[in-house]
């Protein structure tokens, strides 16, 4: 019982059960004026219809008396009265005793009244009857003589009464209804609501997998849970990836410092005199160098997700920019025994953050460089080809080289955050190139997309111009 | 050379001021924002040091304050910040460069002693003459003993840098920044190619080498050893 009287008592505190209440009573107040307004009007043109009627009735009469004697003006009131139906009629002598009509007496209510009025009285020979309403005038017929006519309004009143109660039990059933379709409505809210409370309550408590039912019926709460699930999606998303980044910064950074503390343990064990603790010492410094490298750039890259380097965003001439950084790789390119060419565009003004799209570049120079001279080569160096055009309203960046590519498996997980393919972390350097490359790319609202060069790898960074 | 360390942290506002001692400067220390401002107000100094991150008053207020003063006095900021953004904050408040903890002290050295020297008026100089290399800042033109050598336009902005800041240690990245105007690591030390790459130019086939690498540090163009 408390759980129904608390399902009703929520039910009522609900947006849609409020609504149909208040349009319930809105209803209500406006069914009453009209209803009052009818029933006023139609009683007013009865009664007025009435007195007319008695009115006119009592002018004939006066005429009739004038030629009749009252003999035979008392038989006409006795005729009149014998076929009545609802007229009502009261003839009496100078002394008070009656002639003829079908009234007892004169109504104590209109006795020496000139005008007439409203009266209750008794049926002929219905003494056990109930009081009935008339409506009464005196009709002046000559001196001594009293006649009053009058009409039962009886049945009228009745009929008036029976129309008001059959409007008042049909709004009231109407309104109950409309309550009663205002608790439905609002409790089939509520159901889903509490379906969607309780998803939320349990993913509060940790699980992330759940979602919010979604009925199909593609109502605005059927978007919320459309909303909600597609945000909740995303929470996962970044969730998962937070985990992955956590495990993968671990990694990247626990490997270098346990190098760093062993080559330092090392150099303590073997005395070697001043020279080998030197020796030692700046190992350690280049080591300590290197996790500095990894740590900034890990940084960088959580700093980039975040999205937070609006401020020094510039308009700049991309194809100097490429230009520039790949001139800068070129001799580094000559003494691996490669060839660099550069091929871009004229007029590409993007509007970017200019360090970090020289960064992205240099990252995949750095890249091509580092793994087209581990591939053997015949006598004909091989050609790393940097480029930038403009390609539909975007500026296109690409960097293709010779080396051993990465196979179709392994290119989405190379482009996500913080990851380094196994076959990386062996190398030197952060091993996060790419990764900052797509972090780079993801601020700027642009894309990275890794293909194939047959043999090699072609990066292809699109950046929006935005200038 | 006077300098003011405005460094909370004790220890390495104390390292800063022994490497500085060793490397012939003074140096005073603040440990925060406050007691960093009225110091600087006070004493003629030749350059600050500003953490970026101070209790009471922090980096880029003492740096604005002193500015709206009219004190000229060059600054070096000092921040765990690295991004392009803060740098770009740091400049903007009125440091005169930037520097990124972690970092080298010769990086800091470098790049004090070449602050110092900016602050100097120099007279605008049309020539850079260092042992018997001669640079013409007007012609563009570069010769060594009388004999012209040909230069690619970075490889003589290189030069001319490094001329520039004759006597003193230049670090790989001051090169980066001055020479490329680029603030990102390029991984790979893309600069000692470029720097080797000048010495076979201007060096080769003299006796005395001008173009000189320090070790742990960076290069010098000097007349006479290192």
């Amino acid at each position: 019982m408390t759980a129904l009287s608390d399902l009703i008592l929520k039910t009522m505190a609900t947006q849609a059960f409020r609504v149909a209440a208040a349009s319930a009573a809105a209803f209500l107040v406006v069914a009453t004026l009209i209803v009052g307004t009818l029933f006023w009007q139609t009683n007013t043109l009865l009664t007025d219809h009435v007195v007319d009627e008695l009115r006119g009735e009592a002018a004939e009469l006066s005429q009739e008396a004038a030629g009749l004697d009252p003999v035979a003006f008392a038989e006409r009131i006795r005729l009149r009265s014998r076929t009545a139906g609802t007229s009502l009629y009261f003839l009496a002598d100078p002394s008070g005793r009656r002639l003829a009509g079908n009234l007892e007496t004169v109504p104590s209510e209109i006795a020496g009244s000139h005008t007439g009025g409203v009266f209750r009285y008794r049926r002929d020979g219905d003494a056990a009857g109930t009081d009935r309403l008339g409506v009464a005038m005196p009709v002046a017929i000559g001196a001594g003589v009293t006649l009053v006519i009058g009409r039962d309004i009886d049945d009228q009143l009745a009929l008036a009464a029976q129309i008001k109660r059959t409007f008042l039990w049909g709004f009231g059933a109407l309104a109950l209804a409309a309550v009663i379709a205002g608790l439905w409505a609002g409790r089939s809210v509520l159901r889903r609501i509490d379906l969607i409370n309780a998803t939320t309550r349990s993913i509060m408590a940790g699980d992330l997998s759940r979602r919010v039912p979604v009925t199909g019926s593609a109502d605005e709460l059927d978007e919320l849970s459309q909303s909600l699930n597609g945000m909740l999606d995303r929470i996962e998303q970044l969730m998962n990836g937070l985990r992955e980044v956590s495990d993968n910064i671990a990694h990247d950074l626990k490997t270098p410092l346990n190098r760093l503390r062993n080559g330092a343990e090392a150099a303590l064990r073997e005395s070697r005199g001043a020279d080998g603790y030197r020796e030692g010492l700046e190992s350690t410094i280049e080591k300590a160098d290197d996790l500095i490298k990894t740590f900034n750039a890990l940084l960088l890259i959580a700093r980039l997700e975040a999205g937070v380097v609006e401020e020094s965003a510039e308009v700049f001439d991309l194809g100097r920019l490429v230009r520039d950084v790949a001139e800068l790789y070129e001799p580094v390119a000559e003494e691996a025994g490669l060839a660099l060419a550069i091929e871009t565009g004229d007029g590409i003004e993007i509007r970017a953050n200019r360090q970090l799209v020289g960064q992205a570049v240099a990252n995949l120079a750095d890249n091509a460089i580092k793994y087209s001279a581990r591939v053997e080569h015949g006598p004909v160096p091989p050609v790393i080809t940097v480029k930038a055009i403009a390609r539909n309203g975007a500026a296109e960046i690409s960097v293709a080289d010779r080396g051993p590519g990465i196979e179709a498996k392994d290119r989405d997980r190379a482009l996500r955050r913080f990851v380094r393919l196994e076959k990386s972390r062996t190398q030197p350097g952060t091993g996060l190139g790419l990764s900052l490359v797509a972090a780079v790319a993801r601020l700027h609202n642009g894309a990275v997309a890794l293909e194939d060069n047959d043999p090699g790898l072609k990066v292809v960074l699109t950046l929006p111009r935005r200038a | 050379m006077r300098v003011l360390v405005i460094e909370d942290d004790r220890e390495t506002a104390h390292f800063l001021q022994k490497s500085l001692k060793e490397s012939g400067h003074s140096a005073d220390v603040a440990g925060d924002g406050e007691t960093g401002l009225s110091m600087a107000q006070g004493g003629p100094y030749d350059i600050l040091i500003v953490d970026r991150m101070l209790p009471r008053l922090d980096g880029l207020t003492v740096v604005k304050t002193l500015r709206t003063e009219g004190n000229r006095t060059p600054v070096l900021i000092l921040s765990a910040l690295g991004d392009v953004d803060d740098r770009v904050k740091g400049l903007r408040a009125g440091g005169d460069d930037y520097l990124t903890k972690p970092y080298a002290y010769t990086e800091l050295l470098a790049r004090i002693e070449a602050l110092a020297r900016r602050a100097i008026p120099e007279e605008q100089e049309t020539k850079y003459a260092v042992g018997d290399l001669v640079l013409d800042r007007l012609s563009h033109r570069v010769t060594r003993a009388g004999e012209p050598i040909q230069l690619q336009p970075r490889e003589y902005r290189l030069l001319e840098y490094l001329m520039k800041n004759a006597g003193q240690v230049v670090t790989r990245t001051m090169l980066l920044e001055n020479v490329w105007d680029y603030h990102f690591d390029p991984q790979t030390n893309v600069i000692d190619v470029h720097v080797s790459r000048l010495r076979s130019k201007i060096d080769k086939g003299f006796d005395r080498p001008l173009l000189h690498t320090v070790r742990g540090a960076g290069y010098m163009v000097r007349d006479g050893a290192v």
